[in-house]
């Protein structure tokens, strides 16, 4: 389990942080999401990868958390998603206006030259 | 009645919030409506601010928890003597950037005041919070309202800078975002109060994991901060600023080193067991290498924006070698330089734009080929014996000359004291001063002659060498603010000996986590504030 969650971040960062150095906007936004989505997966395995943990108290058990999956990540990542997708739209708009104020997508705003 | 004195605590975030939201209801084309508004909410603030400042001075921490959940559980505020100063700086540069953006500013893009409120509701929030998603929170909302106010005005250049710094700010979120995580996986809490004591209990095989952790954090810090490395977007970024945004965006930079110095000690202080002072050599070497970088850019600008952004980077990289240095009576002294760097690089923003008005378009690469190549000379008219400066010129002067001496750290003014106050702590004992003690001292030095060097090339070119422009014509709103500025850094200059009296304190009380640790969280059952409920 740990293995394919490791995997799994480990090559959504790779392509994410690859996008990110590319230099078309488009690109850039795309890296941006994917390294998200990868941040987002490891804030919730802090939380302790268990499998078939419930989600709430049982009744009549005390409320320690070795015995139900931890809340707090769960918080923490739903916050993340949230300020990402914002994040993200307004990313766009600034696209979007450089588009329209440069004529180019490149992110320096002009072509290289060569 | 004691009732609204607790609940003062949240007022710094709670009143930009509400006004903020309140004007976006208004019709943008309504400006006096929306600037009558904007000027009442940041007047209040600057007189919240100084009651804060008053009551964190009675040496008590004031903990507010907000919905009255315990502070373990819940999120909490806390107001000590560093909460307040740097809510004070925020809103002293809040209603000088303000005022000053009503001659032209508040009008040239849509939401200028609603996105100066969220600004100023994010640092507040950002400076009083007590737990550490909380800070990623309120930071994500003052970056936020930067991108706006960095980007207010629109344009080419400014918005290709905007660009880059809207993307460099979100990779730098993500990594705050894995830092936290692993902090709060390993030690199981987000609370920076409890997070300190926790540090000295982590098993070992963990501890490397906390300590990557923390490292992850700090980079994200430093980013904001424009350590060496990671902050070269910010001299691009602060040249194509326009001004009364740059005042405010001006102060973002500090919250990165605020944030540093808040978790740094209250993590690897002293108590922290085998992890106590992780970090500081890098701090120390990262601020020296950033003052450097510094140095050789202020140098070699030739914009006058530029040069301030340059600036920037030089106060961020002393304030952060001085904390890496981690001796309580140096940190006050940072935070006497931190007080007078914020004020006098938030007057010189302003200022620029003032001077800047009377000259044509290309000045500075004219002047540059002028000095290069000289100038023909030009028959003169009869020469007037002592042709009078105009008010405007003569006050604009003194001001470019106040700003300088301020930001390159001469006497007589607040730069010159800060920069004592850093040194004399070290050089106390004449016959045992370290190495990194020598090397901090040429490196504030160096860097205080370029500035001086390059703003007093820069006055020279602006004031007295160029053809004769045209008299820039200025608004009182717009010189006051910059005046006010530079008047409350010759008041804390003359006043230094109280203001140093609350800085040694805020930096004692930061050097001793365990006290913080103790006003924030309970047994003390009568906490000293308790907000929400009913």
């Amino acid at each position: 389990m740990e293995l394919v969650l490791s995997l799994g971040i480990g090559m959504l960062t790779g392509a994410g942080v690859w996008l990110l150095l590319r230099p078309r906007t488009f690109q850039v936004i795309i890296g941006l999401s994917l390294v998200s989505y990868a941040v987002n997966l490891f804030i919730f395995s802090t939380g302790g990868l268990r499998t078939g943990a419930a989600p709430i108290l049982a009744r009549g058990t005390s409320g320690t958390l070795g015995l139900y999956a931890d809340p707090v990540p769960q918080a923490l990542v739903l916050t993340a998603i949230v300020i990402s997708f914002a994040t993200t739209a307004l990313f766009l708009v600034v696209l979007l206006a450089a588009r329209g104020l440069t004529g180019t997508d490149h992110v320096d705003g002009r072509e290289k030259d060569s | 009645m004691s009732g609204w004195i607790d609940h003062l605590v949240i007022v710094p975030i709670l009143l930009p919030l509400v006004v903020g939201a309140a004007m976006m209801l208004i019709d943008d084309r309504r400006h006096i409506l929306k600037a009558a508004i904007g000027l009442a909410s940041a007047t209040a603030l600057v007189i919240v601010a100084f009651l804060l400042v008053y009551l964190a001075d009675g040496g008590v921490t004031g903990v507010y928890r907000l919905g009255d959940w315990p502070p373990a559980i819940g999120i909490v505020l806390v107001l000590d003597r560093l909460s307040a100063l740097m809510v004070t700086l925020t809103s002293i540069l809040g209603i000088t950037a303000l005022v000053f953006a009503l001659a032209r500013w508040h009008r040239i893009g849509v939401h200028f005041h609603s996105l100066f409120q969220f600004q100023l509701m994010g640092l507040n929030g950002a400076f009083l919070t007590g737990d550490l998603f909380n800070l990623f929170v309120f930071f994500e909302i003052m970056l936020a309202a930067s991108y706006g106010m960095v980007m207010h005005g629109s344009g080419v250049a400014r918005v290709k800078a905007g660009l880059h710094y809207l993307a460099i700010n979100l990779a730098a979120s993500l990594l705050f975002l894995i830092g936290v995580s692993m902090i709060y996986g390993i030690t199981g809490s987000l609370n920076m109060a409890e997070l300190s004591g926790r540090i000295a209990g982590v098993a070992d095989a963990d501890r490397v994991l906390l300590e990557a952790g923390a490292a992850i954090l700090g980079i994200a810090f430093l980013v904001k901060a424009g350590m060496w490395p990671v902050g070269f977007w910010l001299p691009n970024t602060y040249a194509n600023v326009g001004a009364a945004p740059a005042a405010i965006v001006s102060i973002l930079s500090k919250v990165g080193v605020y944030a540093i110095l808040r978790l740094w000690l209250l993590m690897f202080g002293e108590a922290a067991g085998q992890s106590a002072g992780f970090g500081g050599s890098w701090l120390l070497l990262g601020g020296l290498l950033t003052m450097a970088f510094g140095t050789i850019a202020v140098l070699a600008t030739q914009h006058l924006t530029r040069l301030a952004g340059a600036s920037v980077l030089v106060s961020s990289g002393t304030l952060l070698a001085t904390i890496g240095i981690g001796q309580a009576a140096v940190t006050g002294g940072a935070l006497f330089y931190l007080a007078s760097s914020v004020l006098a690089v938030a007057g010189f923003f302003l200022l620029i734009e003032l001077v800047e008005r009377g000259r044509g378009v290309g000045a500075d690469v004219l002047a540059v080929s002028r000095e290069a190549f000289g100038e023909d000379e030009e028959d003169e008219p009869d020469v007037e014996i002592g042709i009078p400066i105009p008010a405007t010129m003569a006050m604009l002067g003194m001001s470019f000359m106040a700003c300088g001496l301020l930001l390159a750290g001469l006497p007589p003014l607040s730069g010159f004291l800060a920069k004592f106050a850093i040194l004399a702590p070290l050089l106390r004992d004449v016959h045992d001063v370290a190495v990194t003690t020598w090397v901090l001292l040429v490196a504030l030095v160096l860097s205080g002659l370029a500035t001086i060097v390059a703003v007093t090339r820069a006055g020279i070119d602006v004031f007295w060498v160029s053809p004769a422009g045209e008299v820039p014509r200025i608004r009182i709103v717009e010189i006051a603010p910059v005046l006010s500025l530079l008047i409350l850094c010759v008041v804390i200059t003359v006043q230094a000996g109280p203001v140093m009296r609350y800085m040694e304190a805020t930096a004692n009380a930061l050097h001793s986590p365990a006290s913080y640790a103790a006003q924030v969280l309970p047994p003390a059952a009568a906490g000293p504030v308790k907000g929400g409920g009913r």
